[in-house]
């Protein structure tokens, strides 16, 4: 060989190794990254396991916060009535408004409401409850419909966007079918569109859902918390799962704590299980495709 | 549609406005575009509500006063007094500002890190799982992620922390931003949970970019000889450059906003601006979380209103602007 060829092989080998470190720096990093998953994950696994008893379920917080025992459960019962009714006020209007997005807009106006569907995304929830405090509870008094309307504001942009999304992917060779048979439009995307894309825009609704019960920050100036008794009237000031978890985990008593913890896990497992719901959805609707 | 009896086409009259209207394609029209509107009718609205709630207290203490000073002292306010003004909202800014930053900076490179070898390097039956696997990070609630910041992360920082405050911490002029002690309650620790928080939005934009760039350009890459990770660097990273520059505003549009978690973990000192991120401090969205019920002295709730509106303008900038980082680069 010459020293050319030499000389070459020598930096070939120089890129492969660096190649190789690079990939097992980025390996490293990605293992890190599952590691982090894996502590959150477990660390609330443990806790929660430890301090989890079946009257959890069934019983309310103690009046005496630092005494032992008591359960949730009026706070488990209050954030299946205020995201309940914040699906019901967020999944039409959501639905409809990416109907138009995705099947009407043109032009200026539907560019930005498709852009500040995006934007209202990224408002801090606190602002959203804040909002609400001044339309809603100044004249109405704290109450669980006004953390519905919170949480109906979170929801609401996420269902647009994964609606719009869904809607978008269904060909237009079914539209086009539907209005040469002689179809209106409505009918056009009530009958054929909607259920076309019926499982992605399910799998975007889970999502939402899973948003709406982990958020905490809305609800401490709208639905405010009610550790006492059980309230299922949303005109009244009502508790949710993550109020209890947030009140519990500051509260300073280990007793509070392992309530909290308890809560926590009961939290992550409702959200984790709407997550894998909607994966199985949407791993269905890319078979239906 | 009418059909005549003996006629074997149906013959099918023009409808005029008022038939199509009230077959409901009009009014289906008009009704979701009217839906369409509720978004931005919701944004405009934040603003105005926002801003008439601050009102009274911006009028009362004057307009750019709250932004002037660090001092937020709700228990010296006056009903008629009006300066100086006991709600300085400076060394919250500070606060949204420094916890954003100690997240940007831990958290970008790793989820570039994450999205590029997710994309480019991990066998192709993993790709979808640990897609999956990171984007679970996002979907862990804010109040879990701040109890187990307290519980777990506190402790686990708290040889981290006292190394800096012991290194950095004595380097003159930087070490002002490190000195100790470091007792756990911390911008830095609220800073890790962020970066946690917002590490699987900005890998999974990034994620999205990467997987829009042309296939072509890796194809001429490696056939032209480039090693796996020259590929990567010449045919994914450079291209997407400012698409990343855009996740990453959108990363960090989450962390100046986010609440619960880092309300658990910064310690919540409001009386001025703590100049070492291994102290207490609050953020912006952490005073209104922890004064609001209990907001009860002259404007004091007014005051908070106008951190929610400043808040707000923040959020709405930098999404705006991250948003439309992003759609240039997806056009491209």
């Amino acid at each position: 060989m010459t020293s050319l060829a030499i000389e070459i092989e020598a930096y070939s080998a120089k890129r492969r190794r660096r190649s190789a470190a690079a990939t097992t720096g980025l390996l490293m990093v990605m293992v890190g990254v599952l590691a982090v998953l894996a502590w959150v994950l477990l660390y609330v696994a443990v806790q929660g396991f430890s301090a989890l008893a079946p009257s959890f379920f069934v019983s309310n917080p103690p009046g005496n916060p630092s005494a032992l025992g008591g359960g949730f459960a009026n706070g488990i019962l209050g954030s299946l009535i205020v995201v309940g009714l914040a699906a019901l006020i967020a999944i039409p209007l959501g639905i409809l408004a990416a109907i138009y997005l995705a099947e009407y807009g043109r032009g200026r106006w539907s560019n930005a409401v498709g852009f500040f569907t995006d934007v209202l995304i990224g408002i801090p929830t606190i602002v959203t409850g804040a909002f609400v405090y001044s339309v809603w509870v100044i004249h109405f008094g704290f109450s669980g419909f006004a953390g519905s309307l919170a949480l109906a504001i979170v929801m609401l942009p996420l269902i647009v966007r994964t609606t719009t999304q869904m809607l978008k992917l269904v060909p237009d060779s079914l539209r086009e079918a539907s209005l040469a048979l002689g179809a209106s439009r409505r009918k056009t995307v009530t009958r054929i569109v909607l259920p076309a894309a019926l499982p992605g825009i399910i799998t975007g609704l889970m999502l939402a859902v899973a948003r709406a019960m982990g958020e905490t920050a809305p609800l401490l100036l709208t639905a405010l918390g009610n550790n006492l008794f059980t309230e299922v009237n949303p005109g009244k000031r009502m508790s949710t799962l993550s109020l209890q978890i947030f009140d519990n985990a500051i509260s300073g008593f280990k007793s509070g704590q392992a309530r909290a913890w308890a809560g926590a896990l009961t939290l992550v497992a409702i959200v984790l299980i709407l997550t894998f719901a909607a994966r199985f959805f949407a791993r269905r609707s890319r078979v239906a495709q | 549609m009418t059909a005549q009896a003996g006629v074997d086409v149906p013959v099918v009259r023009p409808r005029g406005r008022a038939t199509r209207w009230l077959g409901g394609d009009g009014a289906f029209r008009v009704v979701v575009t009217a839906c369409s509107a509720v978004v931005l009718v919701t944004i405009v609205a934040m603003v105005i509500f926002l801003l008439v709630q601050g009102f009274d207290a911006m009028r009362h203490y004057g307009f750019f006063s709250f932004l002037t000073t660090a001092r937020w002292a709700p228990s010296e306010a006056t009903a008629t007094s009006a300066s100086p003004n006991p709600y300085g909202i400076l060394q919250f800014i500070y606060g949204t500002l420094i916890t954003s930053l100690i997240a940007m900076i831990l958290a970008v490179p790793v989820a570039v890190s994450v999205a590029l070898y997710i994309t480019n390097f991990a066998p192709l039956r993993l790709r979808r799982g640990l897609s999956s696997l990171v984007d679970l990070l996002a979907a862990v609630p804010s109040v879990v992620y701040g109890f187990w910041g307290i519980f777990a992360l506190l402790p686990a920082l708290k040889p981290i922390g006292g190394f800096l405050a012991s290194t950095l911490g004595k380097v003159p002029v930087i070490g002002v931003a490190f000195s100790g002690p470091y007792f756990g309650y911390s911008y830095f620790a609220a800073g890790v949970v962020l970066a946690i928080m917002v590490l699987p939005i900005i890998a999974a934009v990034c994620r999205e970019i990467f997987a829009t760039t042309a296939g072509s350009w890796k194809e001429a890459a490696t056939a032209l000889g480039a090693t796996r990770w020259e590929v990567a660097m010449v045919a994914v990273y450079r291209p997407s450059r400012t698409g990343i520059l855009g996740a990453s505003i959108l990363g960090l549009g989450r962390a100046l906003g986010e609440t619960i978690a880092v309300t658990m973990v910064i310690g919540n000192f409001v009386l001025s601006i703590n100049k070492s991120i291994l102290g207490q401090g609050a953020t912006m969205s952490s005073v209104i979380a922890n004064e609001f019920t209990e907001a009860v002295e002259p404007f004091h709730l007014q005051a908070l209103f106008v951190v929610g509106f400043w808040l707000l303008v923040v959020a709405l900038v930098v999404n705006i602007i991250a948003r439309r980082i992003v759609a240039a680069q997806a056009a491209l």
